[in-house]
């Protein structure tokens, strides 16, 4: 469906001096989704995102954004906006006025300005806080400012550069859902960098699998977790084994791994109880680390030590080959 | 008995603020006591003699010149203080915004601080042939055809007083400012960017408000130094002006050290008055 907001990349690339951090990428972000920009640091995820935004000069190649090319655009006329990792939030201006900046710098008039600002307030559960100054803020309060701020502007795609990095484990998981739920009530464009890919599983429509400066491999979050098309795909999302068979490496889901009376062979090398499973880590006599995943119940129906040899074995439907 | 009383943390608390306690006593307050209680003096022709007499204070506040001269130290003060920020902001949002390597803002920060390297005398004397009646601006201002004959206010004037105390204390305020600016985080330039706001906007509405402590302490560096000046003003004058501080070098070339001290004493409390209402506007404590 190309309707609506559509933001794509053109064969995007950037460089700093001989360095390349973005290879030609070519994407389509479906209009209204929300896309997690998955990576390990240094993949070029947040030069990405930052030229998205036009805090980046795009090297070579076009965005474009609702029909229209915007790489050259100074970046408050995209039709972006951008939630900065410290997010930023002036420090001397009070909350209501930190969201309220971008009207003050167009010359909207002081009231129309505040009662603008007190909407999104509202919007982000910030109303009572709205005379604060952003130092006498949790990190998570701190987190919706910049977020109210960004979202004044009406913009088509909002731009998140590891929002939740910066908050306790407990504030993440909670913030993440108000992520979510903003984004469906907004109906808006997310781009959220991210490097935890549970918190990109958890959140994203679209996950975008970044590595050494090219995109891996891009689609719903469902399919990529299910069939990684790489080995690094398959690694870096966790929770698979790679194999290495005749004919090119393979990969299967731990939980998809038994211990069985046939299969192939391998020794235990450590065993972690972890409540309802059971993670029994193997090494194969290829050479290879497998871990399989196993119910409880099943595992201490004949429990293993690290040393034992084992049988592992799976269903060939789950094995999926991988691209070379 | 001895390392019991050490033990008692009161003794000890107050022994470990006694070297600085002592220091501020000894060079600090006995000597503004001093110089209080010696404003109350009073002075013949050929002698000072211990009394507590109004009359210095009377004198300082009953004489017109007394007026004029406190008048020139705060003219000489506000145009310093408006002409070293001006400069000191610019070259201190340069090194904190323009430049962007450490090592060259290491290295054009120490080029800052080559006119220390020698004495504030001989920086001030190193202009009088440079701005004198036959100095080098004046020829090559004839020389290029601008003038037809020499400027005489060149040197010898309140310009040139000024021009040297800009040279002098520019510093002073580079260097508080560019602290500030340099704390200030780079991403707060881009939100306000993102945000649709232009350089211009910027420097008003995020720099600037940003960088007021370090204004403050400049000014107060710079205003503090002007005011308590006198060899500047004498030199950069050929002793045709006068501020308060020449006004207590002359009086004590005449031994009148009662006279002299009440005028310091005055101008003391003028500075203090000054800085005090400079800091009603800004909270510099976060900056210390």
């Amino acid at each position: 469906m190309r309707t609506g907001y559509d933001l794509e990349l053109v064969h995007v690339t950037k460089r700093y001096g001989n360095t390349v951090a973005v290879r030609d990428l070519n994407h389509v972000f479906a209009p209204g989704s929300y896309v997690c920009l998955l990576g390990p640091s240094g993949c070029g995820k947040s030069s990405t995102l930052r030229m998205i935004a036009g805090h980046e000069d795009v090297s070579d190649g076009s965005i474009l954004l609702d029909g229209q090319d915007v790489s050259t655009l100074a970046p408050a006329q995209r039709g972006t906006a951008m939630m900065f990792q410290n997010y930023a939030l002036f420090p001397h201006l009070s909350v209501r006025d930190n969201v309220a900046f971008s009207l003050r710098m167009k010359g909207v008039d002081k009231v129309t300005r505040h009662k603008k600002a007190d909407e999104l307030l509202e919007l982000v559960d910030m109303t009572r806080l709205a005379d604060r100054l952003p130092a006498q803020l949790s990190g998570g309060q701190q987190q919706r400012v910049a977020l109210a701020r960004a979202l004044v502007t009406q913009p088509k795609v909002l731009l998140l550069d590891e929002p939740l990095s910066a908050l306790d484990p407990f504030l993440r998981i909670r913030m993440r859902a108000e992520l979510k739920k903003l984004q469906r009530e907004l109906g808006i464009t997310f781009i959220h960098v991210t490097h935890g890919q549970d918190e990109a599983l958890a959140l994203a429509d679209e996950i975008v699998v970044m590595n050494n400066a090219v995109i891996e491999q891009a689609g719903p979050a469902r399919a990529v977790w299910a069939t990684p098309v790489t080995e690094f795909v398959a690694r870096f999302i966790g929770g698979h084994n790679v194999i290495a068979l005749e004919g090119g490496k393979a990969t299967v889901r731990a939980d998809a791994v038994t211990l069985a009376d046939q299969g192939m062979a391998a020794t235990v090398t450590a065993v972690e109880y972890q409540g309802a499973s059971v993670a029994v880590t193997t090494l194969t006599e290829g050479g290879d680390e497998v871990l399989a995943l196993m119910p409880e119940e099943q595992f201490f129906t004949s429990p293993k030590s690290p040393g034992d040899a084992v049988k592992l074995a799976w269903d060939e439907g789950r094995l999926h080959r991988l691209r070379a | 008995m001895a390392a019991n009383i050490l033990k008692n943390r009161h003794v000890l608390g107050w022994l470990q603020a006694a070297p600085l306690a002592l220091v501020l006593v000894g060079f600090l307050l006995a000597p503004i006591v001093m110089i209080v209680i010696v404003s109350f003096w009073g002075a013949t022709e050929f002698s000072i003699y211990p009394a507590f007499l109004w009359d210095n204070y009377e004198f300082l506040f009953g004489s017109p010149v007394t007026y004029k001269v406190f008048w020139a130290t705060f003219k000489y003060a506000f145009i310093t203080w408006a002409l070293t920020l001006s400069i000191g902001f610019t070259v201190a949002y340069f090194l904190a915004f323009h430049v962007r390597s450490l090592t060259v803002q290491i290295a054009l920060f120490l080029i800052c601080t080559i006119p220390f390297w020698t004495s504030n005398i001989i920086r001030m004397i190193s202009w009088i042939p440079f701005l004198g009646r036959n100095g080098i601006a004046n020829q090559t201002l004839i020389s290029w055809g601008v003038i037809d004959e020499p400027l005489e206010w060149l040197l010898y004037s309140d310009f040139s007083v000024i021009l040297a105390f800009v040279h002098l204390y520019t510093l002073f305020m580079v260097v508080p400012i560019f602290n500030t600016m340099m704390r200030i985080d780079k991403s707060l330039l881009e939100a306000a960017r993102d945000n649709g706001a232009s350089g211009f906007q910027t420097l008003v509405h995020v720099i600037v408000p940003l960088t007021k402590p370090g204004i403050m302490i400049g000014t107060i560096f710079v205003v503090t130094l002007v005011m308590g000046d006198f060899i500047t003003v004498r030199f950069m004058s050929g002793s045709q002006r006068a501020n308060v501080g020449r006004l207590i070098s002359n009086d004590i070339a005449l031994l009148q050290y009662p006279s002299a001290a009440a005028t310091a004493v005055v101008l003391l409390c003028t500075v203090l008055i000054v800085i005090a209402i400079l800091l009603r506007f800004v909270n510099i404590r976060k900056e210390l």
